[in-house]
């Protein structure tokens, strides 16, 4: 089947994509966007966390035709140009990436949590990012970044 | 495999019925996962996400009737107040993320003993509406909930909606998880008081091959309250009548081991969890 569907604003499409296809192979695989990170294909870890109509969710777990005219952002979205997302920084500056394989997630997941609520508890920053698994930091660094974001927002 | 997408009720059981063979999916945190790890491959999948009536819900005298394709995040976000029950269960499935697409109607159609929804479904006197092209028919939660993971859908039904009654008074649940997000439970328990009908519902959930209502344990603590005269004095609860109801919360239990827990190990959550959420919901109907 063939796929028309918005990434970070732009028209993409898609052709030949088996109707069994998640939309994180589409993304990858199809459209050229690695950023969302390919580890569990079961929504336990959330590396492919991307919007989808605005509304965080792992594109492992939808399926791609589902996507058809739907509008997705993923980590490529947020840079503007080759100036990194606050966010994006502050993992950085914060030490908070390691492997980097779990960070894409946890930045997307972390935007979401600061535009619904931009000055989180770490009780709800733990909540936001429940569903993001990270096998390095140990999270005390990710807590850290996810601080310094919210802090640089309301500056 | 094709891909059908209807976009009302009546264009879905249209197809339903073309295709019995079609497999629903809704927000896919169960089917995709069995797509992905390629253990099943259907001949057709059937998208509800863009059939509006499935995604609404309305009031009908005390009960909501809740479209099948309410998310965990809408029904946290929209009927937290009249369903305290399934709004606790609600907030212990997966992630943010899971709970964006996660359905009822997709708790209902797994049929999961461990489905997050269910027990809280039970403790509530839920009912299941289903239809066809045939016609619609209702099933108490219980009768819908037929065998592991087997629910009594006809082929050519779909689930589009679950009848609740609003809470009366203090509804509670309790999951046991080796952590606190993104666990699927090693048992559950929920507990519905209704001063009003001086009734007390149950739904024990993982352990055992379906979701089941403790009924012993409910017809001894409404005996108890009922003699002790307590709905009217809101007094304690004797410590020894709330161990009895947890001992026959356990035993209506058939649990089995398997690599989330053992069978005794559920056994005794479960004698836990029914005097704890016993405990929190008579402390919240005494105001405490």
């Amino acid at each position: 089947m063939n796929l028309s569907l918005r990434v970070n604003g732009a028209e993409q499409e898609a052709l030949g994509v088996w109707e069994g296809e998640s939309l994180l192979y589409v993304l990858r695989e199809r459209l050229g966007f690695p950023g969302s990170k390919n580890a569990c294909e079961q929504g336990e870890c959330g590396s492919c966390s991307v919007y989808l109509d605005g509304e965080l969710v792992c594109a492992c777990l939808v399926l791609a035709a589902q996507a058809q005219g739907r509008a997705v952002i993923t980590i490529e979205g947020l840079a503007e140009g080759d100036e990194l997302h606050p966010i994006q920084k502050a993992f950085l500056e914060s030490g908070a990436v390691q492997c980097g394989f779990c960070t894409p997630g946890l930045i997307v997941a972390t935007h979401e949590l600061l535009e619904r609520n931009p000055s989180p508890s770490d009780a709800q920053i733990r909540e936001a990012l429940a569903g993001n698994l990270c096998r390095c930091t140990g999270y005390e660094k990710i807590l850290d970044a996810v601080r310094q974001a919210a802090r640089a927002r309301s500056a | 495999m094709r891909f059908l997408q209807p976009r009302t009720l009546e264009e879905a059981l249209e197809l339903k019925t073309q295709a019995p063979e079609a497999v629903p999916l809704a927000g896919g945190t169960d089917l995709m996962v069995e797509l992905n790890f390629d253990r099943r491959r259907p001949e057709a999948i059937m998208d509800l996400t863009q059939v509006a009536e499935l995604r609404q819900w309305r009031r009908d005298d005390g009960e909501l009737v809740i479209g099948s394709g309410m998310t965990y995040t809408r029904l946290l976000a929209e009927l937290d107040r009249e369903l305290p029950g399934l709004a606790i269960a609600s907030r212990t499935v997966g992630s943010p993320q899971i709970r964006n697409r996660g359905t009822l109607g997709g708790n209902l159609g797994t049929a999961s003993a461990a489905g997050d929804a269910l027990p809280p479904l039970v403790a509530a006197g839920a009912s299941i509406e289903v239809a066809s092209r045939q016609g619609s028919r209702t099933l108490a939660i219980t009768d819908f909930l037929v065998g592991a993971k087997r629910n009594a859908l006809e082929p050519d039904e779909l689930i589009t909606a679950i009848r609740v009654p609003v809470a009366r008074g203090p509804q509670q649940f309790s999951k046991i998880g080796s952590r606190n997000a993104m666990v699927i439970a090693v048992c559950s328990f929920a507990l519905n008081l209704n001063p009003q009908a001086r009734q007390v519902g149950t739904g024990i959930g993982s352990a055992g091959p379906v979701t089941v209502r403790a009924a012993a344990a409910e017809g001894f603590l409404q005996d108890a309250l009922e003699e002790g005269r307590l709905w009217e004095s809101h007094a304690e609860i004797p410590d020894s009548a709330s161990v009895r109801f947890a001992e026959l919360v356990a035993e209506a239990a058939s649990p089995i081991d398997d690599v989330r827990g053992t069978a005794s190990y559920r056994r005794r959550a479960l004698t836990v969890m029914g005097r704890r959420t016993l405990a929190w919901a008579w402390g919240e109907y005494r105001g405490l």
